[in-house]
C-alpha cells in the first residue's frame, strides 16, 4: 500500500479513458445486433432483381416477367397505342401521375423511359386481381379507344400507359417498378441507375 | 414459528420495511372517487395480457405459414383456448380504454403539474410502449387487417427524407411485410416489449410513491410541520411510514393508508370492470368488429388489399390527423406532435392551480374540447376518407391542437377559483 497523495489528474485521465473504451466498445456490440434485422440472404435472393432480353418483342406484344413474386409486364407499343394516351386524358383518375406510383423518371405522359417500352407491375390497384391486356379489343370497355387493360374482377380499366380511368373502383395507375436497360435490348426489373 | 420466518427474511432483505413504505403505511389522499380505479385496473390488466400472452406462445407458431393456421388451431382445437385468445385480444382494447380514461383523469386533476412532471412522463413512455406493443401484437395473427394494417404503419417510417426506405427495409427485414418480419414481431411482442413496460410501470409507481398521490381537489396532504394540532384530521388515526414525515418535518392532513382503505376500494372497481370484460369476451368477442376486424379472418395475402382498410379503434384518433394532412410526411410528424404535446403537457399549462375544479370556465370548456376532438378524431379514423370527412378531420386535427395552444397562452394568467385547505 503506498501513501503517496492520491494523483486526481491521473484518475480523472484513467476514468475518462476507461469509460471511451468501454463506450466503443458497446457500440462495436450493438453492430450485429442492428445488422441482424437488415434481409437476410435468402430474402435478398428473393427480392433482387430480375432480366429479360426484349430485343424479339414485336410491337403491341406483352411479356410477363415475374419480380418479387408479381407478375410484371414488358409492353412494346406501337406509334397508334402512343397517340391514343393523349386523347383519353380527359377521361382519366390521374392522367398526370401526381400519386407516387412511379420513380421520378417515369412521371410523363407515357410512364416510362423508352417511350415504346412500358414496363408496370400488372396488379390491379383495387383488389390486388391481375387485369387483362386488351391489345385491340378494349373499346368494349372503353368507347373509341383500342387498346389497353381490363381488369375482370371489378371492372376496372387502365389506358396504355396503366393509368386508371374515372368511374372504375380502381384508385391509383398501375405500379411502375424501378427499371433500367443496358446494352440495348437487356432490361433489368428491381433496379435502376440510382440503385444499382 | 411465522414471525421468526418472517424476522429471518427481514434480517437479510427488507421485505416488511419495503410493504409498509409502498402499501400498509403510504399516505393515499382520502378523496379518491372512481377515476382513481383506472391505475390498478391497468396493472390489473397487463397481469392478464402477460398471463394469456404466456399461455397463448404455447401453441402460436410465429411463422408466415403457420401464424394463422395455429391461432385457428387454438381457437378450435385446444381446450379453453378460444377463452385465452379473446382474453388477450379483448384485454388489449381494454387496456386502451383504462390507460385513456387514466390519461383524462390526471389531464382533470392537474396530475402532471409541478412535482409529477416525470411521473407523467414514465406515463407516456408506458403509452408508447404500449401501442408499439399492441401493433406488434396485431401482426401476429397474419390475417388480411394484420399484413394491411402493418404495411400502412411500417410505410410512416418511409417518409422520412433521406433514409426512410431504408428504415422500412431494416424494420420489415424483407422487400414486403414476410415471415421474418413476423418472427422479430413476435419476438418484440412477447420478450422485448413486456420487459420495457414492466420495468417502466415499476419506475412509474416509484415516482409517484416520491411525490405523493395527486388527488381531485389537487391540493398537497404532505405539509411542513408547523407545530400546531389540525383539528378533525383523519391521518391522526393512522401510522404513516417515517419516509414521508421526514421524521416529523412534514404532516399528513386527511390522507389514509393505502391498505386496506384503497385495496378495498379497488376490488370494486375490478369487480366492475370484471363484470364489462367477461360481458364482452363471452358475448361480443370481437368488438362489433372493432376489437378484432373482419378482414382478419382471412389470412394474409400479399396481392390483394382489403377495400377499406382501418387500424384497431385505439389507434384512430392519430391516424385520422395523419390522414387529415394533405402531405405524407408533415402527416407523419403532426402524428407524433399529437403525442408529443400530451407529453409536453407540464410545461404547456403554467397554472399553478391543479384541479378542473377550481379552474377557469375557459379551462373546463377546452377540455370538453380536448375530448371532443380526441373522440371525433377517433370515429373519423376508422371511415372512409372521403372528402368530407377529411374536412371534419382536419377540423378536428386543429381544435385538437388548439387545446395545448390555448392552454399555453391562458394558463398563466388565469382566473382561479380560491383552492381549499382542506380537501372535501
Amino acid at each position: 500500500m503506498s501513501n503517496a497523495p492520491v494523483d486526481h489528474g491521473r484518475r480523472r485521465f484513467l476514468t475518462i479513458a476507461t469509460s471511451v473504451v468501454g463506450g466503443v466498445g458497446a457500440v462495436g456490440a450493438a453492430v450485429p445486433f442492428i445488422a441482424s434485422w437488415n434481409p437476410s440472404e435468402k430474402a435478398k435472393q428473393a427480392g433482387a432483381a430480375v432480366t429479360a432480353n426484349i430485343g424479339k418483342l414485336e410491337p403491341g406484344q406483352l411479356i410477363r416477367v415475374e419480380w418479387r413474386g408479381k407478375p410484371v409486364w414488358v409492353v412494346n407499343r406501337t406509334p397508334e397505342m402512343l397517340e391514343t394516351l393523349k386523347k383519353v386524358e380527359p377521361n382519366l383518375r390521374d392522367p398526370a401521375s401526381d400519386e407516387p406510383q412511379q420513380p421520378a423518371y417515369a412521371k410523363n405522359q407515357h410512364r416510362s423511359k423508352k417511350p415504346e417500352i412500358f414496363v408496370a407491375v400488372g396488379i390491379c390497384t383495387h383488389l390486388g386481381c391481375s387485369p387483362t391486356y386488351k391489345m385491340n379489343d378494349f373499346d368494349a370497355h372503353v368507347e373509341g379507344v383500342a387498346s389497353g387493360f381490363f381488369c375482370p374482377c371489378h371492372g376496372s380499366t387502365y389506358d396504355m400507359a396503366g393509368r386508371v380511368f374515372s368511374g372504375v373502383p380502381a384508385p391509383k395507375n398501375l405500379m411502375i417498378p424501378p427499371y433500367m436497360f443496358s446494352d440495348g435490348d437487356i432490361l433489368t426489373i428491381g433496379a435502376d441507375e440510382g440503385t444499382a | 414459528m411465522f414471525k421468526n420466518l418472517m424476522n429471518w427474511i427481514e434480517y437479510r432483505m427488507p421485505f416488511m420495511e419495503k410493504m409498509n413504505l409502498h402499501v400498509m403505511q403510504y399516505p393515499a389522499p382520502k378523496n379518491f372517487n372512481f377515476w382513481y380505479f383506472f391505475g390498478s385496473l391497468a396493472m390489473l390488466v397487463l397481469v392478464n395480457q402477460i398471463l394469456t400472452g404466456i399461455w397463448l406462445t404455447m401453441n402460436f407458431e410465429p411463422s408466415a405459414e403457420r401464424a394463422f393456421a395455429s391461432v385457428e388451431y387454438i381457437m378450435r382445437d385446444v381446450d379453453y383456448g378460444w377463452l385465452l385468445r379473446y382474453m388477450h385480444s379483448t384485454g388489449a382494447s381494454a387496456f386502451f380504454v383504462v390507460v385513456y380514461l387514466h390519461m383524462l383523469r390526471g389531464m382533470m386533476y392537474g396530475s402532471y403539474q409541478k412535482p409529477r412532471e416525470l411521473l407523467w412522463i414514465f406515463g407516456m413512455l408506458i403509452f408508447l410502449v404500449l401501442m408499439a406493443e399492441a401493433f406488434m401484437g396485431y401482426l401476429l395473427p397474419w390475417g388480411q387487417m394484420s399484413f394491411w394494417g402493418a404495411q400502412v404503419i411500417i410505410s410512416i417510417f418511409g417518409v422520412i427524407p433521406g433514409i426512410g426506405d431504408d428504415l422500412t427495409l431494416w424494420i420489415r427485414g424483407d422487400y414486403v411485410i414476410s415471415g421474418a418480419t413476423l418472427n422479430r414481431f413476435f419476438a418484440l411482442h412477447v420478450i422485448a416489449l413486456p420487459l420495457v413496460l414492466v420495468i417502466l410501470v415499476f419506475l412509474h409507481i416509484i415516482a409517484l410513491h416520491e411525490v405523493g398521490s395527486n388527488n381531485p381537489d389537487g391540493i398537497d396532504v404532505k405539509r411542513p410541520n408547523d407545530g400546531q394540532p389540525v383539528e378533525n384530521n383523519v391521518s391522526d388515526k393512522f401510522t404513516f411510514h417515517e419516509y414521508f414525515t421526514k421524521g416529523g418535518k412534514k404532516i399528513i392532513v386527511d390522507a389514509i393508508p393505502f391498505h386496506p382503505y384503497y385495496t378495498v376500494k379497488d376490488i370494486v372497481g375490478v369487480v366492475g370492470f370484471l363484470i364489462i370484460f367477461c360481458a364482452v369476451i363471452f358475448f361480443a368477442p370481437e368488438g362489433g368488429g372493432y376489437f378484432l376486424e373482419a378482414p382478419n379472418f382471412e389470412p394474409a395475402n400479399p396481392m390483394k388489399t382489403p377495400a377499406h382498410i382501418a387500424p384497431v379503434w385505439y389507434f384512430t384518433p392519430f391516424y385520422a390527423i395523419l390522414r387529415a394532412v394533405p402531405d405524407q410526411l408533415f402527416g407523419a410528424i403532426f402524428m407524433f406532435l399529437a403525442i408529443i404535446f400530451l407529453a409536453l403537457l407540464p410545461w404547456l399549462d403554467r397554472c399553478s392551480v391543479r384541479s378542473v375544479r377550481y379552474r377557469s370556465t375557459f379551462h373546463k370548456w377546452n377540455l370538453v374540447n380536448f375530448c371532443i376532438s380526441f373522440v371525433a378524431l377517433g370515429v373519423l379514423g376508422v371511415l372512409p376518407a372521403t372528402p368530407t370527412y377529411t374536412l371534419f378531420a382536419q377540423i378536428f386535427s386543429f381544435t385538437y391542437f388548439a387545446f395545448f395552444g390555448l392552454l399555453w397562452l391562458y394558463s398563466k394568467n388565469e382566473k382561479t377559483k380560491p383552492l381549499p385547505v382542506r380537501l372535501s
